[in-house]
């Protein structure tokens, strides 16, 4: 499978033609070549994952294939290698991510159209698509890390795209550098693994691991915090609402697919370590997971930017997958990693499978609409079903996938995950269930919010909406044709799954209907409230809670806390004294040498006044001096 | 007392006298006069070795080129008028200090060294023919390439000389 | 009897008194003049010390004899660069010429 290295080969290309010669290209070239470049890395990881799944199974398992390793960094024993390691989760991503940066590319196409910095848009994406790969198909955790900077550098980029106003700015270093901070925990946690598994590799070595067992929690709960940076579980999910400065596809890809979920495949990556080192520490990630997926949910429901709806909802659901993740047990019969107790794994993978479908749909789709109103917030829109009936239906579908309707894919997914929460615990499960309740309900009320209730009649007076063209439409199809399908089509399990083997997946009927029930609830709930022209339950709910609504709104205060914990705290209370010391004791001390050497050199200065008399004078001197030091 | 010793005395009379003529008064070309007192009477204490040649070379050159040299250069310049020593007392004082200190260090270092008293007294001047100072070994030696010869300082002495010929005209040319 | 002490005294006189000149004097000229006193006491020893310390030898006649041609030498080159500065400054004084300790 060598050919698997042009799938970084050609989009880091792309990159490098696009972002040196961009702009001798007219928008079209550059388009064409950034999109013809990810429709041939598409190909091939199609043909990588065909080929990879057709092979035979060793042992009931789809064989780990190495096609490329150099030893890039040798420092004594350890080595930090480069190259491409395929096994089931990253061949599964490589297709999420192509498939869905092929239709950010045709997508952006039509939404970037006569944009300024065009040429530069699609480099930035080919070369976030490349690192993205590259992420996944690390060979070590080292690798890894490199690209997953990589990601970082691009998704800041890309959020700073429009540089001239101020919040993409501060959107684009805000996220940087709140994932920057988790990043450091991450490193952390590398380091330490490196130190004590004398290797950076994921072939987990079982004596080194013996060495330094004790450790080995420690390590994975720091790498899951940059995990939880780059994911955006809270306390680190400031960064990815303000996200939404962006360009709307760029959220698509980046901010709902893949990026955001790098988190989630850090921890499925590092899955046999985690449940055979550290079962004990899965408990944080459930728990960080659960009250994410709680918090979002609950910001989601009073949000008036439908961007930031679904930024939020995207956190919500990366929670569930970490969660998923950290629901896993370890095996009863002396098999640690069991498919059934660690059912987690596979519903967690299969989840991010099916929301990278349909959050980038939705996020298409809510580009399509902001596109045609010109603005982010609900209150511009209203009735567009009539004017934009394409976007109007694909956005339904999604909505109803994350809801968790069948035959929606998001249907099977988020079963498979309440499933295995039920199997933890109970407590978990019902609440589980009940965000996947307060999902349906934060998502119709978007959905009725865009396309029904008033028409915002003086805004479309002058400009009446219309449906986007083709090549952003398109998109929307396709996805929304992969969300119809991929649930119950295909049988995820049988490629990935917590041990590799053959997992045939089957819904727990009591747990399937209670869910459908209860997102049907919430859906009718959604309608009852925010169908009709006026909202009369909606006022009265606010009238009832204003300071609820309001908190909600303001998501909790979570960026004002920051916003004083980091000002008041960190910066007044530390900062400033370690500026003062900085500035007057370090900063004075070398300005005193500086200021003595120029004194000294000032009283020198008389000596070398030019005049030969002096020179002799003091020549002389120096004569008579050393001829009383020599005759005595 | 014969005439050695007197003719010793006024030599080294005139040429202390006319070596603080030189550095203190307030003329240049009368210093440059003095000076030439002073190059004539070291040509004299050359004669008094017995050294015949060397005083000749001392009058020819110094006495003769130098300071005719220096004269036309001065009268070049500024000529005659141009008074010198206007110093601050201040500088005058520690320049003499300097000097007197030096003259005492270097008299002390005369008087305390142990000369070979035999040979450290001159005897009558003597013109040695077959000595090694007459004319015919001088031209000898300074063409010599034999041990004591100095064909090779001779040779870079004349190349420094034309060097400087050509380097004072170049550097005195108008341009 | 002349002692060759007496002989160096009136060089180490001739030598200090060209010391003083140098320091004192405001014309380089002057400067140049001192300059002269004080080879021409050097002078004086290497032949002194020939004649009274070691007769046999030729070495310090040799070594006056070429000082004094290397003191015309630089007595030529000096005057040249004295006509020259004055040519642009119009002057020769010492402290108009301070621009060597660039």
């Amino acid at each position: 499978m060598e050919y698997t290295l042009y799938i970084l080969l050609l989009p880091f290309l792309s990159f490098l033609v696009l972002g040196l010669a961009g702009m001798k290209f007219s928008h079209k070239t550059a388009g064409i070549v950034g999109t013809l470049s990810l429709a041939a890395v598409t190909v091939l990881s199609y043909v990588t994952a065909f080929e990879y799944f057709t092979a035979d199974r060793v042992n009931g398992v789809f064989a780990t294939v190495v096609p490329y390793n150099i030893t890039w960094l040798p420092l004594g024993s350890l080595h930090f290698d480069m190259g491409i390691m395929l096994d089931p989760i990253s061949v599964m991503m490589l297709i999420v991510i192509s498939t869905v940066s092929l239709m950010v590319h045709i997508y952006s196409f039509g939404y970037m159209h006569g944009e300024r910095g065009f040429q530069r848009y699609y480099a930035y994406l080919s070369l976030f698509t490349m690192s993205m790969l590259g992420l996944v198909v690390a060979t070590n955790i080292f690798q890894m890390y490199l690209f997953w900077e990589l990601v970082g550098v691009s998704s800041y980029l890309l959020i700073g795209f429009y540089y001239t106003t101020a919040p993409a700015i501060a959107a684009s270093k805000k996220a940087f550098i709140v994932t920057r901070f988790a990043d450091m925990f991450f490193l952390v946690g590398i380091l330490i693994y490196g130190y004590y598994c004398k290797s950076f590799g994921f072939d987990f070595n079982a004596e080194g691991f013996a060495q330094g067992a004790f450790m080995l929690p420690t390590a994975l709960v720091l790498m899951f915090i940059g995990g939880a940076g780059k994911s955006a579980m809270f306390p680190l999910h400031i960064w990815l609402p303000d996200a939404m400065e962006g360009p709307t596809p760029v959220s698509a890809l980046i901010h709902a697919a893949t990026m955001v979920v790098a988190g989630v495949y850090q921890i499925a990556r590092l899955f046999p370590l985690w449940i055979q080192y550290a079962p004990e520490a899965m408990s944080i990630v459930v728990w960080v997971g659960v009250f994410t997926a709680f918090y979002a949910a609950a910001v989601a429901c009073a949000q008036s930017d439908i961007k930031r709806v679904l930024a939020f909802s995207t956190i919500s659901q990366i929670a569930f997958m970490m969660v998923a993740l950290g629901v896993c047990l370890p095996g009863h019969h002396g098999e640690v990693i069991d498919n059934h107790a660690s059912l987690g794994y596979m519903a967690s993978m299969f989840h991010l499978f099916t929301h990278a479908m349909f959050k980038a749909c939705l996020f298409l789709g809510a580009g399509c609409i902001i596109h045609a109103v010109h603005s982010n917030e609900m209150s511009a829109m209203g009735g567009l079903r009539k004017y934009m009936p394409v976007t109007h239906i694909t956005f339904l579908c999604s909505c109803l996938a994350i809801s968790g309707i069948p035959p929606f894919s998001g249907f099977f997914s988020k079963d498979e995950i309440i499933t295995a929460c039920f199997a933890y615990s109970p407590v978990v499960g019902w609440i589980m269930t009940g965000i996947a309740a307060m999902t349906a309900f934060y998502m119709f009320r978007l959905y009725y919010g865009i396309f029904w209730g008033t028409e915002n009649k003086e805004l479309h007076a002058h400009h009446t909406p219309h449906e986007a063209p083709l090549t952003m439409t398109l998109p929307l199809i396709f996805l929304t044709l992969v969300t119809l399908t991929c649930g119950w089509a295909v049988n995820f399990g049988s490629f990935v799954s917590a041990s590799g083997e053959d997992y045939p997946i089957h819904l727990d009927t009591q747990i399937a209907v209670t869910s459908t029930v209860i997102a049907i609830c919430s859906i009718a709930l959604a309608t009852y409230i925010f169908k009709g022209e006026r909202q009369p339950v909606a006022e009265k709910m606010k009238a009832a809670a204003p300071s609820l609504h309001r908190w909600a709104y303001k998501r909790f205060y979570m960026d004002e806390v920051y916003q004083f914990v980091t000002h008041r705290i960190i910066f007044k209370r530390i900062s400033t004294p370690i500026a003062w010391f900085d500035r007057h004791i370090i900063d004075g001390f070398f300005d005193f040498l500086a200021w003595g050497t120029h004194r000294l050199s000032l009283a020198v200065r008389g000596l070398q006044n030019g005049s030969v008399q002096t020179y002799a004078y003091i020549f002389l001197l120096g004569v008579l001096a050393l001829l009383l030091i020599l005759t005595f | 007392m014969d005439s050695q010793n007197i003719m010793f005395t006024v030599l080294a009379v005139l040429i202390v006298l006319a070596s603080f003529a030189t550095v203190l008064t307030k003329s240049v070309i009368r210093a440059a006069t003095y000076l030439l007192l002073v190059l004539l009477g070291t040509a004299g204490l050359y004669f008094l070795l017995g050294y015949t040649f060397l005083g000749s070379v001392q009058i020819m050159v110094y006495a003769g080129g130098i300071v005719v040299l220096y004269v036309f250069s001065i009268l070049l310049t500024s000529g005659a008028k141009e008074t010198l020593s206007r110093n601050s007392r201040i500088k005058t004082a520690a320049a003499a200090v300097l000097s007197l200190a030096g003259f005492a260090a270097v008299l002390f270092v005369i008087f305390q060294q142990k000369f070979i008293i035999e040979a450290a007294v001159l005897g009558a001047p003597v013109e040695s023919v077959e000595g090694g100072t007459s004319i015919a070994e001088i031209g000898r030696q300074m063409l010599s390439t034999e041990k004591g010869g100095y064909l090779l300082p001779f040779e870079a002495v004349s190349v420094l000389l034309l060097a400087c010929i050509v380097g004072g005209l170049l550097i005195a040319r108008k341009r | 009897m002349i002692h060759l002490e007496y002989i160096l005294v009136i060089s180490a006189v001739m030598m200090f008194a060209g010391v003083f000149g140098f320091l004192t004097r405001r014309s380089t000229l002057g400067v140049l003049l001192s300059i002269e006193l004080m080879l021409n006491s050097t002078d004086i020893n290497f032949a002194v010390f020939n004649k009274m310390l070691y007769p046999a030898g030729h070495e310090g006649y040799f070594f006056a004899l070429f000082s004094i041609a290397i003191s015309a030498a630089e007595s030529a080159i000096a005057i040249a660069i004295m006509i020259n500065i004055y040519r642009h400054l119009k002057n020769i004084s010492v402290r108009d010429i301070e621009k060597m300790k660039w």
